[in-house]
């Protein structure tokens, strides 16, 4: 069982607030990932779980028992460093056995249990080498070793696979994806690679400036982002906002006149809209598609295309100069100064308020 | 011209034969100190210098008989290697908690520790004199002892900083998530890895103690001096007597020598600050 139950809670480093209050419930087997841009407090949080810093205020809670001021090592929790950390003196296996050494643990036992990990991690022919001997991607495993052999309540990871090279980090996203499955072992994540925080995670919490913008699975943040941060910070390439006010607005339907001039209504509730009040628009890449003159609801001018082969991205600008990401078929790049003429569904069209947050959607998603 | 192979290699046979020269310039008092000890007292004071000679092994004979090396050496020993190892003993926490629990007031206090190092020794010699002697410790090893202890810890503190300034404190924080104690982090985890700069540290205490003068020449008569008090017995009351001397001086640094010698792979390891990791 792990049950981690966090409220309230605030951290400070030297009168200057990092965590400013967050809230967030972890539930047993669960992969949890937060993500957030650099500097946000994605680690100090980590870091408070693991009880490597000190609460400013707030509880946490694991499993009811209020662990807010209890010793890291009473806490049975793992960390895997986003430097490994291993013991630089010692072997692999020793690496692997130190917890379970220190913890009093039967040698016959230990040695079980370092086997067992070091065939799940396929370290069995390392275990005689030192830290030094070995690759990044084998120091990785057997950081993560480490951390299974002592079987923890909860998995803590830091950056896990930043200091991977990128055929590697995939490798081995997908092996930790095997090993949560394998292990059924709750597992708290931290990145800042929004593709790990997709694939891996069953719910996501971006941070922002120590606080938490959205929690939810990956697909809800997708395509419900509770606010501007959220919408611009999930998605490559990002998504594009146009800024606009709000027309005529109801129960069923919300009419929004652009900078950039076109004009359009939009499937949402958005009751509470006063006309004239000013929004944004969100419109991700691949909602846009190029259509012949007349037809679209946008006109805008091609700046600089990406080819990736499969996709091009094209970035446009609008009439009212805002930047545009779309992308369509690989086969196509349009020239840089051509004039295109874009269509978009309303329905798949986010709308935010004065204050950034989402106006909710009252049609249903389009998965 | 010179291509650019040939002037490397004129380069290193120049950086070779210079380095040799200046090894030799520092090393040769020290050879001259231990031929002058091989001399009879008339072949040391000739002039020119005589690098041929007979050598005799009176002057060691004549110390022998005249002085108890055994006793000195033993008391160099002793006070060298207990106060490094108190001295360790202190450090190292302070070090420990200077280094990876750091605050407002830490860098303040290191440099407030060095600067106890630049008050002449010989400002406090009275009070120090006058506590040893209402202590009934005058000529007692503890004394010196526990004021070679007190005038290494800031080096000592110093370096030891400097090395555990170089580990991630990431490997500590692992070691306390494997649930390690504050004595095991330290014990299992920190002392082995920076083994090589502790060695180095110590290595650097005991050729402190070993070498100090003053305080040894001033606390000590006999029961408790060290071998630098030997070599200052030898140096006036006679007139001076080069080879006699130099007989016994080196006697009072061999010891030492050989010792660096042995662990010279460790000093140089430890004083290229790091190379621990
Ligand atoms: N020990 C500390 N003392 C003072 N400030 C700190 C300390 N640790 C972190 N901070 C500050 O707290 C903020 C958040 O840091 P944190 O390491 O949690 O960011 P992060 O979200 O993990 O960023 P990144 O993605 O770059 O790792 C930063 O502004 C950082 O400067
Ligand atoms: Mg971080």
């Amino acid at each position: 069982m792990a049950d981690l139950k966090i409220r309230n809670l605030k951290k400070g480093f030297d009168g200057t607030a990092i965590i400013k209050g967050i809230d967030l419930d972890v539930r047993d087997r669960e992969f949890v990932v937060f993500v957030g841009p650099s500097g946000c407090g994605k680690s100090t949080l980590l870091r408070l779980i693991a009880g490597l810093e000190e609460v400013t205020s707030g509880t946490i809670e694991l499993d009811g028992k209020d662990i807010t001021d209890m010793a890291p090592a009473k806490r049975d929790l793992a960390m895997v460093f986003q430097t490994y950390a291993l013991y630089p003196h010692m072997t692999v296996g020793k690496n692997l056995s130190f917890a379970l050494d220190l913890a009093g643990v039967a040698k016959s036992e230990v040695k079980e249990k370092v086997q067992n990990a070091a065939r799940i991690l396929e370290l069995e022919p390392l275990l005689e080498r030192k830290p030094k001997q070995l690759s990044g991607g084998q120091r990785q495993r057997v950081a993560i070793g480490r951390a299974i052999v002592r079987n923890p309540k909860i998995f803590l990871f830091d950056e896990p696979l930043s200091n991977l090279d990128a055929a590697l980090r995939v490798q081995t996203r997908l092996e930790l994806a095997r090993l949560h499955q394998e292990l059924q072992a709750t597992m708290i994540y931290v990145t800042h690679d929004q593709v790990e925080a997709m694939t891996l995670a069953d719910k996501v919490v971006v941070l922002n400036g120590g606080r938490v913008e959205q929690v939810g699975s990956p697909m809800e943040l997708y395509h419900q982002p509770a606010n501007l941060f959220v919408a611009g910070f999930l998605g490559t390439p990002k998504m594009g906002f146009l800024r606009g006010q709000a027309g005529k607005a109801d129960g069923a339907a919300c009419e929004v006149k652009l900078e950039c001039g076109a004009q359009l209504s939009l499937p949402l509730a958005a009751g509470g809209l006063a006309a004239g009040s000013p929004v944004t628009l969100g419109v991700r890449p691949e909602h846009f598609n190029i259509v012949p003159a007349g037809q679209g609801q946008l006109r805008v001018i091609a700046d600089v295309s990406e080819r990736l082969g499969s996709d091009t991205y094209c970035h446009v600008r609008t009439a009212s100069k805002e930047m545009l990401t779309i992308r369509v078929r690989g086969d196509f790049a349009p020239r840089a100064g051509e004039t295109l003429e874009l269509a978009f569904d309303p329905a798949h069209c986010h709308l935010f308020d004065a204050d950034g947050q989402a106006i909710a959607k009252r049609l249903q998603q389009a998965a | 011209m010179l291509t650019l192979k040939q002037s490397r290699r004129l380069q290193s046979v120049l950086v070779g034969t210079s380095s040799w020269a200046i090894a030799a310039l520092i090393f040769f008092p020290i050879l001259w100190m231990i031929l002058t000890s091989f001399k009879t007292e008339i072949d040391a004071f000739a002039t020119p210098p005589q690098f041929f000679f007979m050598p005799t092994l009176e002057n060691y004979l004549l110390i022998n008989e005249r002085s108890d090396y055994f006793s000195f050496a033993w008391n160099s020993l002793l006070i060298s290697s207990v106060a490094t190892l108190l001295c360790m003993l202190i450090a190292v926490p302070a070090a420990y908690s200077m280094a990876f629990f750091e605050s407002r007031h830490t860098k303040r206090t290191l440099l407030w520790m060095l600067s106890t190092k630049m008050l002449p020794p010989v400002g406090v010699l009275m009070p120090i004199y006058l506590i040893c002697q209402s202590l009934g410790l005058l000529d007692s090893r503890i004394a010196l002892i526990v004021i070679y202890t007190l005038i290494n810890l800031p080096i000592v503190v110093w370096m030891i900083y400097t090395y555990f300034k170089d580990i991630p404190v990431d490997i500590l924080e692992a070691a306390r998530l494997d649930g390690a104690t504050t004595l095991q982090e330290i014990g299992r985890v920190l002392l082995p890895i920076a083994r090589g700069g502790l060695a180095s540290t110590m290595l650097l205490s005991l050729i402190l103690c070993w070498n100090e003068a003053f305080w040894s020449l001033n606390l000590t008569s006999s029961a408790a001096a060290p071998l630098t008090a030997l070599v200052a017995s030898y140096s006036s009351p006679e007139g001076l007597f080069w080879a006699k001397l130099s007989a016994v001086s080196t006697l009072a640094c061999a010891p030492i020598l050989i010792f660096g010698w042995i662990s010279q792979k460790q000093l140089v390891r430890g004083l290229s600050f790091g190379a621990v990791k």
